[in-house]
């Protein structure tokens, strides 16, 4: 390989990434649908995609690995064999296997390394075993039958056996010439051509050894095995390809390439038996040989497809494809990586931006000048727009992080000896890029866990009424300014009884508390605490729960768990939407300002006369019929003053639940750049954050999730 | 002995008798190869009892022998058992002699 890795070879190397990326996908999709032949198609093609573009390039290790994994591939596409969780098991190693030749070529004269040479064998070793009929006897190797699907890329209609047979052949006691007979008996041999190339010269040449090739036109109604038996006893190092009716061109080609006699001459004798026509052969031939005009390289049975230009079909099936090859380009063109230092910067500004918008707003309110008040609220409008604008620069789908778990379900469910499955939904929610980059590990802990403790054995499981398979979900939603990710599974739910015996063990409970289930459940989270009887390489030691909660609640998010005995656990992580700027509704008590997240308020309610009187009694409110928990924010802060003339409640929801805020003014709409408080105030309960007004007064953020369970837990009390 | 040579008027005739099978391909070619050097060369296959692949692989290599070296070498006198391995080899056009066309059963 040259120093200089040309532009080409990096296109191959992106490309090859892409197609192995969509490879595992795939092959991940075929566990759960083994008979889709769309699938298995693009699985077959990718390999077939990245060989020929290896091979442009001579890469060989590449090629010559992946020639085998085709070679299976070609035979699941043709059923002759049938996808089950081994084979795919194996052919995800091995895709992982070419990944890493992939990848030694990108770092440029690197060398596989011992244990990946190693690898490689053993895969070759185990390919082997699905290879063809006979695997390892004979090499007799069954190209795949293409189901003629109307015009679609229709070969000859005979079979055509390309036959080199093993030198010692004769001293064998076997004649080829007795094979062809026996050929005659299963069909009609429309041409052979005998090839002497390899006869040495007169002296050089052993009359007892077979030096003679043959390419044979058979006409048979029999079946690939029943042809291929034929050759069953001829022993190894003979080289039998038999290519069954209506063929690839690119087959053909691909048989050309392979055979060691000069490719001309063999192009010529596959037109004269009529396996291939002059001009497909031709064209097969040159565009392998010339790179597309772009200097990016197409694999030969692409260009092949698009060469059949008189089966309108197929033509069609390779413009679409081409076309959309041309979008996805396009989207990613569309895209321009920057860096997340500066899209953070870009979001710190626009935070002072809203904080000096919101001061010249209060002035030119203050001023009476109509005309200023109109340009500055024009300004916020706009200043608003950008916020928006800008925060959704950093937004992006939670399902890529979702379906990074395929792999892990996949593996870690092997590794267990479970059968699960992985059901992702909401994968379209968005959320902000720093939260989605730190929720990765909890996330990954809480799949690890459900799947080890929490989905039983296929045994307990069908002795409990339950399909053998288990289900693992993983659910997105937005949900009142958060955004709420579920983990479940149809496990076993927890063991409460042994949770709190280990709680009262561990002095986390004392032993007259009396907690609720879910405060029971909530005690996993707590340090230190697991219930795991093995421990087990995945979790169980302990070290788990404690960190996740701990994760999640730096993320300003929270976390709480439901299960039923015997039918499952359920996960609910909550995270905000956004670390930086949110829509606020800012509300007054005496002088102080405060601001509740926008998204968490569902209206306000004006407290009549009476009701401020039953207040004293009670901290409920009856709103329309429905018992709504109060928390007077004067209390809550321990506000000093006089009671207003007028108080308001502003009824705020979080995670289901509703609670009204007790406050004196209600100020309106209010563009809130979160402040993280100090550390000092860090353990402050109701407070999350702070920001600046207009006026360059402080007001804090009310932390609604802690005043909601709070004010639940003075109802239930 | 399986082959009989005598040259009459500068042709040396070659008549090869018995099997033309791997059990002869040993023999034959070492009896074989020193009439190659001829430079008309005819073969008389009509005592051919039986031929396999080393015995068709023979005449390919004389004949290709001959054309190297721009000599002449005719088969002639095809026997069934010739005939029919030039039959299912398609290679009679290789030799490029008269044939009696045979019912081919």
């Amino acid at each position: 390989m040259s120093i200089n890795i040309d532009q080409a070879l990096q296109t191959f190397i992106a490309e090859a990434r892409e197609l192995l990326e969509d490879m595992e996908n795939s092959l991940l999709q075929l566990e759960s649908t083994p008979e889709d032949a769309e699938i298995i198609g693009a699985i077959f093609r990718a390999a077939h995609t990245i060989k020929g573009s290896a091979g442009l390039f001579g890469l060989d290790q590449v090629v010559g690995f992946t020639h085998i994994v085709e070679n299976v591939l070609d035979r699941v596409r043709d059923a002759s064999i049938r996808i089950e969780g081994d084979l795919v098991a194996l052919l995800l190693e091995c895709r992982d296997h070419m990944t890493e030749l992939v990848n030694v070529i990108a770092e440029q004269g690197e060398q596989l390394d011992e244990a990946a040479l190693g690898r490689e064998q053993f895969l070759r070793k185990r390919l082997q075993a699905y290879q063809g009929v006979q695997a390892g006897h004979a090499a007799v190797v069954v190209e795949p039958e293409i189901e003629s699907s109307g015009a679609s890329m229709e070969g000859p209609d005979n079979w055509h056996l390309s036959l080199r047979f093993d030198r010692e052949i004769l001293k064998n006691g076997m004649d080829p010439i007795s094979f062809f007979r026996y050929l005659g008996t299963l069909g009609e041999i429309i041409s052979i051509v005998t090839l002497p190339d390899a006869l040495p010269p007169v002296d050089e040449m052993d009359a007892e050894l077979c030096y003679l090739g043959f390419e044979v036109n058979f006409k048979s109604d029999a079946d690939k095995n029943t042809i291929a038996s034929v050759f069953d006893f001829v022993r190894e190092n003979s080289s039998i390809r038999i290519l069954p009716p209506h063929s690839k061109v690119a087959e053909f080609i691909d048989l050309i390439r392979t055979l060691p006699e000069d490719e001309k001459r063999l192009g010529d004798i596959l037109v004269s038996i009529g396996a291939l026509t002059r001009q497909e052969l031709d064209e097969g031939l040159a565009a392998q040989k010339n790179p597309k005009a772009d200097g990016s390289t197409a694999p030969l049975g692409e260009i092949l497809v698009g060469q059949r230009s008189v089966e309108q079909e197929v033509v069609q099936a390779a413009l679409e494809k081409q076309s959309q090859a041309r979008e996805s380009k396009n989207k990613e063109n569309r895209y321009v990586r920057v860096q997340a230092d500066k899209l953070d910067e870009l979001i710190n500004l626009v935070g002072e931006l809203v904080i000096a918008g919101a001061g010249a707003n209060l002035l030119a309110q203050r001023s009476n000048d109509s005309s200023l008040q109109e340009a500055t609220s024009t300004m916020s409008r706009l200043v608003e727009e950008i916020r928006d604008g800008a925060l959704k620069l950093r937004m992006v789908p939670i399902g890529d992080t979702f379906s990074r778990f395929q792999r892990v379900v996949r593996d870690v469910s092997k590794e267990l000896g479970k059968d699960i499955d992985l059901v992702i939904s909401g994968a379209e929610t968005e959320l902000d890029k720093t939260v989605v980059e730190k929720i990765g590990d909890p996330l990954m802990h809480l799949v690890r866990n459900a799947m080890d403790h929490g989905i039983e054995s296929a045994e307990k499981r069908l002795a409990a009424g339950k399909p053998a398979k288990g289900t693992l979900k993983l659910n997105a939603y937005h949900d009142s300014g958060s955004i709420a990710i579920e983990i479940s599974d149809d496990g076993g739910g927890l063991n409460r009884d042994r949770i709190l015996q280990k709680g009262l063990e561990r002095g986390l409970v004392q032993p007259n508390q009396t907690l609720t289930d879910q405060e029971i459940y909530n005690l996993i989270f707590e340090a230190g605490f697991s219930t795991a009887e093995a421990v087990t390489n995945l979790s169980g030691r302990g070290v788990g729960m404690d960190v996740v909660k701990r994760n999640i609640v730096a993320l300003r998010g929270t976390v709480d768990l439901e299960s039923t005995a015997g039918l499952g656990t359920t996960i609910r992580i909550r995270l905000p939407l956004t670390l930086a700027i949110i829509d606020g509704f800012l509300v007054g008590v005496e002088k102080s300002s405060y601001v509740v997240p926008l998204d968490m308020v569902l209206e306000c309610v004006e407290l009549t006369e009476s009701e401020r009187q039953g207040m004293k009694e009670r901290s409920y409110l009856n709103l329309r019929g429905e018992v709504l928990p109060l928390v007077p924010l004067r209390t809550h802060f321990e506000i000093e003053g006089s009671h207003a003339k007028r108080e308001n409640v502003v009824v705020v929801q979080y995670a289901g639940q509703k609670a009204g805020l007790v406050v004196d003014e209600l100020l309106g709409e209010f563009q809130t750049v979160i402040k993280p408080l100090g550390k000092l105030f860090s353990n402050l309960r109701g407070i999350s954050g702070s920001t600046i007004l207009g006026t360059g007064e402080v007001a804090l953020i009310l932390d609604v999730p802690s005043l909601v369970q709070q004010a639940e837990h003075a109802e239930q009390s | 002995m399986p082959i009989r040579a005598e040259t009459r008027n500068g042709v040396c005739h070659l008549a090869i008798e018995g099997e033309m099978t791997i059990y002869a391909a040993a023999e034959l070619k070492s009896e074989l190869v020193p009439h190659l050097a001829e430079p008309r060369i005819e073969i008389d296959l009509s005592g051919v009892s039986e031929m396999d692949s080393s015995g068709l692989q023979l005449l390919i290599l004389a004949k290709r022998e001959a054309l190297q070296h721009g000599r002449i070498l005719n088969l002639t006198g095809h026997s069934k058992a010739v005939l029919d391995v030039l039959d299912i080899c398609n290679m009679a056009a290789y030799f490029g002699d008269p044939l009696i066309i045979s019912s081919h059963a």
